[in-house]
């Protein structure tokens, strides 16, 4: 269980999130969509500190904390507690695909190396990359990097994983295969917050669908609702848009 | 002109050789030093630690900016009128100290750019998972930006090898100072100067084919 309460992140005299409230239940998937710079990036990026919020009450699981005085330590575990997918798939280019998804398992929980890297080779063949095991980052393909940036958030076994628009870097070949690796971690109930701009993955596996402009939530609701009777003009607007944009998943 | 004197230069081999540890020992000595300085260097102005910094930044303008001949005259023979306490410098000492000050100027500059160039993404996604920050620049950032910085590094050295026969000036008998000597007694100059280039050159090789493999092994994650 996740809760957020009055989240607000400035930048300068930006207010890029402007209180935000957000609950999401355990084994709850949720696709955050809107316009580019509404700060849904920002959100998923305070949830893990990667920014610091400048006020709000965050409760992950079994930590509840207030942003303005979160400590390293609670900010060490707000981390533990959630896990990244990052747009650009950020793999550490030191170490093997086994290594990226093992590293936190022995740096962070003081996993013994033998035992990690069972975990990191169980996780490898559940992502479908068990060959490329010893294989480094740059010798791989960008969606089998996002693949094992996903097992390295898979591995944290964290309350929620955060994906930030984790296929818009890849060629249209790779978008598929990425989105079949989310979709068969949402039929697993791993919790979920995704921000993408894939409508027809929003559509199809999300429990709930958020709908974010100017750093506030304008409406949230099953995606039957939201993509098929949409309250706010400027959800309307916006679905308009981009549904034109992607006319394969247009209106059924 | 007349030719070569060859059986000179080979008989000049064995006696050179006695001073090669010397010119290597002041060389290892110098960039150990130097490196360790350099790191905490780097350290100081990837972070911005507010004073430290601007003393950094003073440090690096005047080691840089000044010649190495003139920091070595000045520690040997300018400090000691000074500070009482380094009367007893001995030309080896002071050449290992200018050594390390001089080129650790440079090296600091290296060593913070390949820190810096570390793609920020993955110093993101090492805190995501929950490192510490010493986790991170150990386990992360410090062996990726030791691969950017090795070249560079390996170039102070082969240049800091050659710096050792500045020495000389100081009254210290290394592998320059030995051949001097030599060819003072000789009057054969160009048989020792060539001789004393060769084991230079050599030295330096051997070091180049040193770097090769190790950068090898270095790029091995960056292979497509």
């Amino acid at each position: 269980m996740i809760q957020v309460a009055n989240l607000v992140k400035r930048f300068g005299d930006t207010t890029v999130l402007d209180g935000i409230d957000l609950a999401i239940d355990q084994g709850e998937i949720i696709v955050v969509i809107g316009p580019s710079g509404t700060g849904k990036s920002t959100l998923l990026r305070c949830l893990n500190f990667l920014e610091r919020p400048d006020a709000g009450q965050l409760t992950i699981g079994d930590l509840d904390v207030d942003v303005t005085r979160a400590s390293r330590a609670d900010i060490l575990a707000a981390r533990r507690r959630t896990a990244f997918v990052f747009q650009n798939y950020a793999l550490f280019a030191n170490k093997t695909a086994l290594e990226n998804i093992a590293e936190g398992l022995i740096v962070v929980n003081r996993w013994p190396q033998a035992k990690a890297h069972a975990r990191a080779r169980e996780i490898l063949s559940r992502i479908g990359l068990a060959d490329k095991a010893d294989a480094y980052p740059a010798s791989l393909s960008g969606g089998q990097q996002q693949r094992v940036g996903i097992g390295r958030a898979m591995a944290a076994q964290a309350e929620v994983i955060l994906f930030d628009e984790p296929t818009s870097s890849l060629d249209p070949e790779w978008v598929e295969e990425v989105l079949a690796l989310m979709k068969q971690l949402a039929a697993e109930r791993q919790t979920m917050l995704v921000v993408t701009h894939e409508m027809g993955f929003a559509r199809d596996v999300a429990d709930r669908v958020v709908f974010m402009e100017g750093g506030r939530i304008v409406e949230q609701g099953p995606p039957s609702q939201l993509f098929n009777a949409p309250r706010d003009p400027r959800t309307r607007d916006f679905l308009r848009k981009v549904l034109a944009a992607q006319p394969a998943i247009s209106p059924s | 002109m007349s030719v070569l004197d060859f059986d000179y230069m080979v008989g000049l081999v064995p006696i050179l050789l006695r001073y090669l540890p010397l010119t290597l020992a002041m060389a290892a000595a110098g960039m150990a030093l130097a490196l360790v300085l350099a790191c905490g260097l780097a350290v100081i102005r990837v972070l911005g630690i507010p004073g430290l910094n601007g003393v950094t930044l003073l440090f690096i303008s005047f080691f840089r900016g000044t010649p190495l001949l003139v920091q070595l005259f000045l520690f040997y023979y300018g400090l000691p009128q000074v500070l009482a306490f380094l009367t007893q410098i001995n030309g080896i000492t002071a050449t290992i100290m200018g050594l390390t000050l001089h080129f650790a100027a440079y090296m600091a500059e290296s060593i913070r750019a390949a820190i810096v160039g570390v793609d920020r993404s993955q110093t993101e996604a090492a805190l995501s998972i929950g490192m510490t920050n010493g986790q991170l620049m150990r386990r992360i950032v410090l062996p990726q930006a030791t691969r950017v910085a090795v070249p560079t590094l390996m170039n102070y050295f082969i240049d800091m090898i050659k710096a050792t026969s500045l020495a000389f000036t100081l009254g210290v008998t290394e592998l320059m100072g030995a051949t001097q000597k030599e060819a003072a007694g000789s009057f054969l100059y160009f048989e020792a100067f060539i001789t004393v280039a060769v084991f230079y050159w050599v030295i330096v090789e051997l070091l180049a084919w040193c770097q090769r493999r190790l950068e090898t092994r270095l790029n091995e994650a960056y292979r497509r």
